[in-house]
């Protein structure tokens, strides 16, 4: 019962974990400005890195933010939801992107 | 037996009326059926990323990302939308907490930067479309009006349904129906700024690089 206690509070955040994310929002979005910004990196690098942080920055948000969790049977629910439309959105725009390419590619050759 | 299920089920009575009980029955399921709808719309932003990821090299002579994107500005907006993000989780606590007056000041606060944010794209918008480089010009414009544009209508929107809860608090004070509408628009307000991530990198960032 007290085991709950500390995962009932985090449902809904406190102050400490909005802050916390908000610190790791602002990093992970700073740093791939700054790339762009300075042309530090060569291009693949840079994109590369872009991608990272943006699933980074994602998972931050839908932790600290959106409050979903492994842990409670109400995270659980949304977080299964979330990874499914992930799954169909990863289908979507990645297979979108391949058969157009692919095709173009055929047209051009 | 009978007192100890007597005192039981008065102290759960005692329980679902207090502030911090948010596992309310229906309050759960709204919460999850919204939270399903974000899901759906997640797939229609989807669409329109993979539109925008297949058009986005076709410029028909017209200007390119590297030519009209300038990112000390989408920087500016990408922290009004994040600072939103955090006043608005401030809301919800204070909300939790039955805070009225604290709640309602970081509505103010969140709806004042998610407007600075809506402004600051319009104005991006009419810029652009001053300069020739309407949605008309080519088919990467188009796409990118559309994918910017729909971001900045669920913006739009949920400035829209930030006043009206603001005006439900004020009146109606923080009942329990009250702060399952108030975490609706938390979860939506939130998905925005995601949305908004996926915006910023795939658009901005790697249009610019």
């Amino acid at each position: 019962m007290s085991q709950h206690t500390p995962d009932a509070h985090a449902d809904h955040g406190s102050v400490g974990s909005y802050v916390t994310g908000f610190i790791l929002s602002v990093i992970l979005t700073v740093i791939p400005f700054g790339l762009v910004m300075t042309e530090a990196l060569d291009k693949v690098a840079t994109i590369w890195i872009f991608v990272i942080m943006a699933i980074v920055q994602i998972a931050v948000h839908l932790k600290y933010f959106l409050h979903l969790s492994f842990v409670t049977e109400e995270g659980k629910l949304n977080t299964f939801t979330f990874l499914f439309s992930a799954l169909i959105i990863v289908l979507v725009v990645g297979l979108s992107i391949w058969i157009i390419y692919a095709s173009n590619a055929m047209m051009m050759g | 037996m009978t007192t100890s299920a007597m005192t039981h089920g008065a102290h759960g009575h005692d329980a679902g009326h207090s502030h911090d009980d948010h596992h309310h029955d229906t309050s759960s399921t709204t919460l999850f059926g919204f939270w399903v709808y974000l899901m759906t719309d997640c797939l229609l932003f989807a669409s329109v990323f993979a539109t925008y990821a297949v058009l986005f090299m076709n410029t028909a002579g017209g200007p390119s990302g590297h030519d009209i994107f300038e990112l000390d500005y989408v920087l500016v907006e990408t922290f009004a939308l994040l600072f939103s993000s955090i006043t608005y989780g401030f809301a919800m606590i204070s909300g939790h907490k039955g805070n009225k007056q604290a709640t309602l000041t970081w509505m103010m606060v969140t709806f004042a930067l998610g407007a600075v944010f809506i402004g600051m794209e319009i104005n991006e918008f009419h810029h652009l479309i001053a300069e020739g480089f309407g949605p008309d010009r080519s088919a990467f414009l188009t796409s990118f009006f559309s994918l910017v544009g729909m971001h900045g209508c669920h913006v739009t929107a949920g400035l829209i349904w930030m006043i009206v809860l603001m005006l439900e608090v004020k009146n109606r004070g923080l009942q329990p129906r009250t702060m399952t509408r108030l975490g609706c628009l938390s979860l939506f307000w939130h998905f925005l700024d995601i949305v908004w991530i996926c915006v910023f990198t795939v658009v901005y960032l790697m249009g610019a690089v």
